[in-house]
């Protein structure tokens, strides 16, 4: 049979009973709807905190890491077979934390082809003390220019510049949500205080937001030789690399090959940040199961609605059956139904949650200093789009085949017969 | 004279509730343009009978062949073609399609067969609805017709195809006096006119006396013919 004939007759069915092919497609519609809405608010917030986290996060990091675990010295000129060495008390080596050779390696990582930029630091927990105001921090020493080409600092200045930082000797870019605790802007010196004691009073040159509260609130940038200097410590003195990849997928066999190179500790973005790729990952398992739940709840609204169609036209197939048509053409018949059903439900379905998505996004979503943020994060991405419609029609297919399979086995006999 | 119908030897029997034997060695032919009527007792298997000649009862013994082709055993689906093609079934009940108008059902298994153009079908229609002048009645919604005319309406669909053969069973049990007169006026005028085969179950004895042939059933099993 020509596929015109079945959709003649579906069309009509269809119109004929328009109150409930709206009520069948407005199932679609609100299934596509919220699957769009859901998708694009969880998939905006993983994105938005992924780059907020990799916006402040190396992806690979160079450091020393401390082995607690020594071999005393006992055990280096003693051992062998049936001996045993007993230390008590050991306590941990004085070990300096530095990179030695740090900026050599700096060098030779730069020149790596898989690497943006590498950017040297020298990190130290500190007290800042302002007036009565005493707080810990870390003031870590940078080449601010590195650091720039890393995390894109100049953006994310809320006063002063980098330049200022670098013609001066003694100056700080400080966390806004530090500098606010400390009550201090442009031009105020706040007196630094190192674990061992020293002391350097340090000017206050520009504020920056990186959109962390974790890292706003505590850290400082400063020139490397400033912090060289409070530690006293020589200038080759750093304690860690932060590396920017151009693929961010090489971060793991590359941290892992440069640890083997360079013997300390090359640690990528996926193992510093497990905890939050877990969350990641069981929002993306929560929105799925939503989404999946919905487009199901929606499929047995046309199930249903499709069984008790077919239910009234048992007459209809039995006459039609009478009159030569076969059950191919009573299955397109009414999976035809279901098609338009879910296209024009898919369709408004799309519409609509384009719509919600739209003024969620421009909500205003108040975080406090916790995160960068003023409106929710959604993620516009045309592929959800297609994905929706795609599900919509495949569900409303799936679930009016088998109302319609049955239809076509309707004997035409037993209901003719009255 | 040509054969366009024979059966062979045809029993039934139904299962449930007890099993029954309600048809037992149906053997009989009708011959091209033989208006043929048959009568029997209420329950002694005219229907079963009937839906078993249209095709669409395949489970019965024995053979059925229309218009030189044997049926029994064919798959489903070419039995649809083949009652499409060469079938025109009539009910005791109009049985039209209620979302679509008068002209609308004459048309649907022209559609179906699809050897002629949409516009040749609603000519050809049009056509076989002014044959049982209901003509005027073509654009209206089946449900605003009168019992009579939808029972011609029906009868039209049956012609639309130019069956070789048009059953009816009880086609005019539901008609008051006057319009079954008029049912079987035309089916009469058919079979003189335009040569066409007709099985007819009926318990109008005027009716079957005023046929070509009458068949007398009795308990599943032809008593007379
Ligand atoms: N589906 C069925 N199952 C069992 N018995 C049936 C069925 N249909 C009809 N019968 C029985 O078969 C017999 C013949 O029925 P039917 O062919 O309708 O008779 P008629 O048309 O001559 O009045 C009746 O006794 C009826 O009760
Ligand atoms: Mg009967």
């Amino acid at each position: 049979m020509a596929l015109g004939l079945a959709a003649n007759i579906a069309k009509t069915h269809l119109l004929a009973k328009i109150r409930q092919t709206v009520i069948a497609s407005l199932g679609v519609t609100f299934g596509i709807a919220m699957f769009i809405v859901m998708i694009s608010f969880m998939t905006g917030v993983n994105k938005f905190l992924e780059d907020t986290m990799l916006t402040a996060t190396p992806h690979i990091r160079i450091y020393n890491d401390i082995e607690t675990n020594r071999r005393s010295i006992l055990d280096e000129v003693k051992s062998g077979e049936g001996r045993m060495n007993v230390v008590y008390h050991q306590k941990p080596k004085d070990e300096k934390l530095n990179l030695k050779n740090g900026l050599r390696i700096a060098e030779r990582v730069r020149r790596e082809p898989a690497v943006l930029g590498v950017s040297p630091q020298l990190t130290s927990q500190v007290f800042y003390n302002y007036g009565p105001s005493e707080l810990t921090g870390i003031l870590t020493g940078v080449n601010i220019l590195d650091e720039d080409a890393l995390y894109d600092i100049k953006t994310k200045l809320k006063s002063g510049s980098l330049e200022a930082l670098l013609s001066s000797s003694d100056g700080v870019l400080m966390g806004k949500g530090l500098a606010e605790k400390l009550n201090v802007t442009i031009g105020n010196r706040v007196s630094v205080t190192t674990p061992k004691g020293h002391t350097i009073l340090v000017k206050v040159v520009g504020t920056y937001q990186v959109g962390i509260g974790e890292i706003d609130n505590v850290r400082s940038y400063a020139n490397l030789s400033t912090v060289q200097k409070v530690l006293q410590e020589d200038p080759r003195y750093i304690t860690d690399l932060h590396i920017k990849l151009t693929d961010l997928e090489q971060a793991r066999p590359l941290a892992k090959r440069l640890q083997n190179t360079y013997g300390y500790k090359a640690e990528d973005w996926e193992t510093a940040n497990a905890s939050i790729l877990v969350s990641f990952t069981i929002r993306n398992v929560m929105t799925s199961v939503v989404v999946t739940t919905l487009l199901i709840v929606a499929g047995f609204g046309i199930y249903n609605i499709m069984s008790m169609t077919i239910y009234d036209k048992m007459k209809d197939i039995a006459i039609l059956k009478a009159t030569g048509f076969d059950g191919h053409d009573i299955v397109q018949m009414f999976l035809l139904q279901a098609i338009v059903i879910g296209a024009i439900g898919g369709t408004a379905g799309l519409l609509i949650g384009y719509a919600l998505s739209y003024l969620l996004s421009i909500t205003p979503f108040e975080t406090g200093d916790f995160l960068a943020i003023d409106t929710f994060p959604v993620n516009f991405n045309p592929w959800f789009y297609v994905s929706g419609i795609v599900f919509g029609i495949l569900t409303t297919v799936l679930a009016g085949y088998f109302p319609a399979k049955r239809a076509s086995k309707v004997d035409p006999v037993s209901i003719l017969r009255g | 004279m040509k054969t366009i119908l024979r059966t062979s030897q045809i029993n039934k029997y139904f299962l449930e509730p007890v099993k029954f034997h309600v048809l037992k060695d149906i053997d009989f032919e009708i011959n091209a343009g033989e208006f043929l009527t048959i009568v029997g007792k209420s329950g002694c298997g005219k229907s079963t009978l009937l839906y078993i000649l249209s095709t669409m009862d395949t489970a019965y013994e024995g053979t059925l062949e229309i218009n030189g082709q044997q049926l029994t055993g064919l798959p489903q689906n070419q039995l649809a073609k083949f009652r499409n093609e060469h079938i025109g079934f009539v009910f005791q009940f109009h049985y039209l399609l209620p979302e679509f108008s008068a002209i609308k059902n004459v048309m649907l298994p022209a559609m179906k067969l699809g050897k002629y153009t949409r516009k040749e079908i609603e000519e050809r229609a049009y056509e076989k609805l002014r044959l049982l002048d209901v003509h005027e009645q073509a654009l209206k919604p089946t449900n605003k017709l009168s019992g009579g005319q939808q029972q011609r309406v029906a009868i039209a669909r049956a012609l639309i195809n130019d069956p070789a053969v048009i059953m009816g069973d009880e086609p005019t049990g539901n008609l008051d006096k006057s319009n079954s007169q008029i049912v079987f006026d035309i089916l009469k005028e058919l079979s003189r006119s335009y040569n066409q085969t007709i099985i007819a179950v009926t318990h109008d004895t005027d009716f079957a006396d005023n046929s070509d042939r009458t068949i007398e059933m009795s308990d599943g099993m032809i008593i007379k013919q």
